[in-house]
């Protein structure tokens, strides 16, 4: 947990607590922030910006009503707080959650390669990736941003090494071609904004059969 | 926290990709210390009086579910929410229903406050985010897995305080920038609007907003600065 070298930058931190980051990033920062104490701490700081701002609001007054509805609502034991998943060696809460308590359900995406798509619409889609030792991620350049955090195993590409809980951001300018590292398969979870666009011709044909 | 003007530069800067993360200071320190064992006091301690006393209401809430205490915190949160969720656009009866669900998940919520790594107001803050992006865009926020509850009750008061002084230093800072540069900030943390979104409202290019905003947060790292 301490040797996580690639953290998420500070404005993908203050846009998931403004709640202004669509879904799919969204995924990604609660993924990581799960497994990394450094982010957490980063996190909290920004929430407290964000109290600071709230301690800020002039205040507005609040009918007496309301307040007796909630002063009443503290008996109400009707509605308990759901109880979240533990994250295990592999899978942090958020993305269990997004698995719905079942395991994936791999597809395969090529030689070596599967994924299993979490969430996909028009924000974005965020997936699992699944990586045999030695094999890469089908060379891909992206439309827009993407964001690929290692749950397991680690791949090396041409901007360095990443290992279980490092996040990797690619822009539009990165043509890249992750490398699964030889031990366990690589899982990764891949959140981009636009659909991914491979460079040989080929993987481009089958790009809307696999949904990437 | 004192590195929060650096971190307001980086938000505006979408392109800019930090090669570590910045972190605060204390809120660091009390991740990272926590296994190392220190001594512990009750929040009873002389300490204790020098604690905000919303930290205090929401450890009473916590640990003895305390009903007084949370009537505090409604009457200290729930006219502040009000305030934020009408700047955001909520209707009167819409914010009502926010503010009821905020205070009571706070009340239900509340075994999972910890002052050593958050303070209060950013919790509720935390809380009133997920629930606005609920009703907006009905769609659950992804959220970090829960830490482990402290097996004790006891808090350090010298970490809670030295949280607690960094947020006052954040807050003066904020407190200090012009009308102007605060409600940038503010639209940024806020979310109300995008950095596009901005622009269509104003009419401005996106670069000299982003160099107004550059301008202010500037000013928040020299008030930081000059606060230490």
């Amino acid at each position: 947990m301490t040797d996580i070298a690639h953290h998420i930058p500070e404005a993908l931190l203050a846009s998931y607590v403004s709640g202004t980051l669509a879904q799919p990033f969204a995924l990604v920062v609660a993924a990581h922030v799960s497994i990394c104490e450094e982010c957490r701490a980063n996190l909290a700081a920004h929430e407290a910006v964000g109290g600071a701002l709230l301690d800020d609001f002039d205040p507005i007054s609040i009918s007496g009503d309301l307040r007796s509805r909630v002063m009443a609502g503290l008996d109400d034991d009707g509605m308990p707080e759901p109880v979240r998943p533990r994250g295990d060696a592999t899978y942090p809460t958020p993305v269990l959650e997004a698995l719905g308590g079942k395991s994936p359900r791999w597809r395969s995406l090529g030689p070596g390669a599967k994924q299993c798509i979490l969430e996909a619409n028009k924000t974005g889609s965020v997936r699992l990736l699944h990586i045999a030792p030695g094999y890469a991620v089908p060379d891909h350049t992206h439309g827009g941003l993407e964001l690929t955090l290692v749950l397991q195993g680690a791949f090396h590409d041409e901007t360095g090494r990443f290992g279980r809980g490092d996040l990797e951001v690619a822009d539009d300018d990165l043509e890249h071609t992750p490398i699964a590292e030889s031990g366990l398969p690589c899982i990764c979870l891949a959140a981009t904004d636009a659909p991914l666009k491979f460079s040989s011709f080929v993987p481009r044909l089958l790009q809307p059969l696999f949904r990437i | 926290m004192l590195d929060g003007a650096r971190m307001l530069c980086m938000l505006l800067d979408e392109h800019n990709i930090l090669d570590g993360a910045v972190v605060a200071p204390a809120l660091h320190r009390a991740q990272t210390a926590g296994k190392v064992s220190r001594e512990r006091m009750p929040v009873t301690s002389t300490l204790a009086t020098s604690i905000s006393e919303q930290t205090q209401w929401m450890l009473m809430v916590r640990d003895a579910r305390d009903r007084a205490a949370f009537a505090k915190l409604f009457d200290y949160f729930a006219p502040r929410l009000r305030g934020m969720l009408m700047k955001n656009g909520f209707g009167a009866a819409q914010a009502d229903d926010v503010i009821q669900d905020v205070m009571l998940s706070v009340w239900r919520k509340a075994a999972s406050f910890n002052p050593e790594r958050a303070n209060v107001s950013g919790w509720i803050f935390q809380i009133a985010r997920n629930r606005q992006i609920d009703v907006i865009r009905k769609d659950r926020r992804p959220m970090p897995e829960d830490l482990a509850m402290p097996e004790s009750t006891d808090v350090d008061g010298e970490q809670v305080l030295g949280i607690e002084q960094e947020v006052a230093t954040l807050r003066a800072a904020i407190a200090r920038l012009n009308p102007e540069q605060r409600d940038l900030v503010q639209k940024a943390y806020l979310g109300e609007l995008t950095h596009s979104e901005i622009q269509a409202q104003t009419g401005l290019p996106l670069g000299t907003i982003k160099s107004r905003i550059r301008l202010g947060l500037e000013r928040l790292r020299h008030e930081l600065k000059g606060a230490r």
